[in-house]
């Protein structure tokens, strides 16, 4: 192991590492703290000049306030509806390409799946003009259906990759013996690839929602208006139009990182073994 | 569905950068007179620089994650919940690291405003500053980017041969030694994928731009990515073609590093 297990140290060691850690933890978050506390500040606390002291009494009622006076539930609820269905789309439309380009060897695999990597590397911008212009033609502008859609294309780029490699580390010796047996290959795939690819479903779901919860740029250049947009892109308007009442600012920015921030302590383990998937090898 | 979405819109940005185009009307083919603004357009080369101040500075997220996952990798009680926790801005949404930076920056009451009048007798409204704004956000970016490496090379030193440490250890390598010479040729996996995904976040580098400054002050914090935004799609009108020969230097450069990418990956495919 290393560095050095810190028990094979002299005690000193020991008890100035433990006594640097959480040091270092609060230093590491320090501008999360501070937001967080700032979300439970009364506005008169601003006002008189209060900024970093003890907070005079904690005002949860910024956070009723965040909600009675903008649309920030909307755009809650507007991110689960964007969010869950490309979740399910994207993942399910991947398990079909990851297993057709793990299993089948026909001549343009390759190149397909490099197409695949290199579509997840390009710059967002360039997609700009085109796909936008193709979702007003398509009437799907301002829509959440628009907005998913290229999603669920987007994000099966990576999810492709990210399954292939999963499928193929599977022992191929399962996949020859149910052809032997005559088993075909729609039921290979439903009855002995899919079961073993839970892990990778699990990760790659976490991933995406976090992915897709997170995502600005498309949100902007999709949709306009609060019916339609997502949290981020709420919370850019709503920054315009609460210049200087932090108080709210910081209460609906801890509201918006929520649901990522649940969903990562809930499948932690799925979530960095999908992130850190190549790492090790 | 992937190809109608991404393959061949980057055809069609290619396409439409030879135009003169407002997205409504009909396109004019103007050939190569977008490239010739572009050639002599300062805005641009604000924001190419600025490109390359991003590119070098977000490559310190790399070393930076590496000290932090080698100070983490104890076994001391509740170890797990730091690793969380150190891990946690990478989960948080671009918009609300951009938004807690700002609160952080800002004149008067932000955090980091308040130390430094402390320290130094004045403050610095570091988003406002032309001077610092770019470092400014850069900062701000390097804060879940710095984590995320953390947790690749979190993983990665799980996997270090223990065998090999022994070894170096009997033969009297310890500190820097040990850790350029024996842990991090074992680490060259993880080095790979945080530089990859560092680089491709420091070239799309747009949500913090946009959420925190909007390119300013005087377009001063704008990136390549930012810019093509504001031309195209923007306030300042609907210049498609103008915005999408940006696109197209950007993606130029990203070409760059991705077939350098894709050739070790197309290498390894092949050696396995």
């Amino acid at each position: 192991m290393f560095p050095r297990p810190i028990q094979t140290m002299s005690p000193t060691a020991q008890r100035t590492y433990k006594i640097v850690l959480p040091i270092m933890l609060i230093l590491w978050l320090l501008p999360l703290l501070g937001v967080a506390m700032t979300s439970v500040r009364p506005s008169g606390d601003l006002a008189a000049g209060n900024y970093f002291g003890i907070p005079s009494r904690f005002a949860w009622e910024n956070y009723a306030d965040v909600f009675r006076n903008s649309p920030l539930a909307q755009y809650l609820w507007n991110s689960f509806r964007i969010t869950i269905p490309v979740m399910i789309g994207a993942v399910a439309l991947s398990c079909l390409t990851g297993f057709a380009l793990a299993v089948y060897k026909f001549r343009l695999s390759l190149l397909v799946f490099f197409m695949f990597v290199a579509g997840n590397f390009v710059p967002f911008q360039i997609l700009m003009v085109p796909v936008r212009d193709l979702t007003v033609d398509l009437g799907l502008y301002n829509t959440i259906t628009g907005l998913a859609l290229f999603h669920i294309a987007f994000q099966t780029g990576f999810c492709t990759l990210f399954m292939r490699n999963f499928i193929k580390a599977l022992p191929r010796e399962l996949i020859e013996a149910a052809r032997v047996e005559g088993v075909t290959e729609w039921q290979i795939f439903w009855h002995i690839v899919l079961p073993l690819v839970r892990p990778a479903i699990a990760a790659l779901s976490v991933l995406v929602f976090t992915f897709i919860w997170n995502d600005y740029f498309w949100a902007m250049v999709l949709t306009t208006g609060a019916s339609t947009q997502p949290v981020t892109a709420g919370l850019n308007s709503l920054n315009g139009q609460w210049i200087a009442a932090w108080h709210l600012v910081s209460a609906g920015s801890i509201l918006a990182a929520l649901p990522p921030v649940l969903m990562f302590f809930m499948m932690q383990r799925h979530f960095i073994a999908g992130l850190t998937l190549g790492a090790v090898k | 569905m992937f190809s109608v979405y991404v393959i061949i819109p980057i055809f069609q940005s290619i396409w439409v950068s030879f135009h003169d185009w407002d997205g409504l009307g009909a396109m004019r083919w103007i050939g190569l007179a977008n490239y010739s603004e572009l050639w002599w357009d300062e805005a641009f080369y604000t924001s190419l620089k600025n490109n390359i101040i991003w590119l070098a500075l977000y490559l310190l997220a790399v070393p930076a994650g590496l000290m932090i996952a080698l100070f983490l990798n104890q076994t001391v009680r509740g170890i797990r919940i730091y690793k969380s926790l150190f891990f946690f801005p990478f989960v948080i949404s671009q918009v609300v690291v951009g938004l807690i930076f700002s609160w952080f920056y800002a004149p008067g009451f932000g955090l980091l405003y308040a130390l430094i009048e402390w320290v130094s007798g004045t403050g610095v409204a570091i988003l406002a500053d032309e001077r610092y704004v770019t470092y400014g956000i850069i900062a701000a970016g390097l804060w879940p980017q710095i984590a995320y490496c953390m947790i690749l090379y979190l993983t990665g030193l799980n996997a270090v041969a223990a065998d090999q440490i022994e070894a170096a250890r009997l033969d009297g390598a310890k500190g820097w030694r040990m850790l350029w010479h024996v842990v991090l040729p074992q680490l060259r996996p993880a080095t790979f994928i945080a530089v990859v995904v560092t680089v491709i976040g420091a070239l799309r580098s747009f949500d913090l731009v946009s959420i925190m400054t909007s390119g300013g002050p005087f377009g001063s914090s704008r990136v390549l990515s930012y810019y093509m935004y504001e031309q195209a799609l923007s306030e300042y009108g609907y210049r498609m073609g103008y915005g999408a020969a940006i696109a197209v230097v950007l993606f130029g450069i990203m070409m760059i590093f991705i077939s350098g990418f894709i050739w070790k990956m197309w290498r390894d495919e092949k050696g396995v």
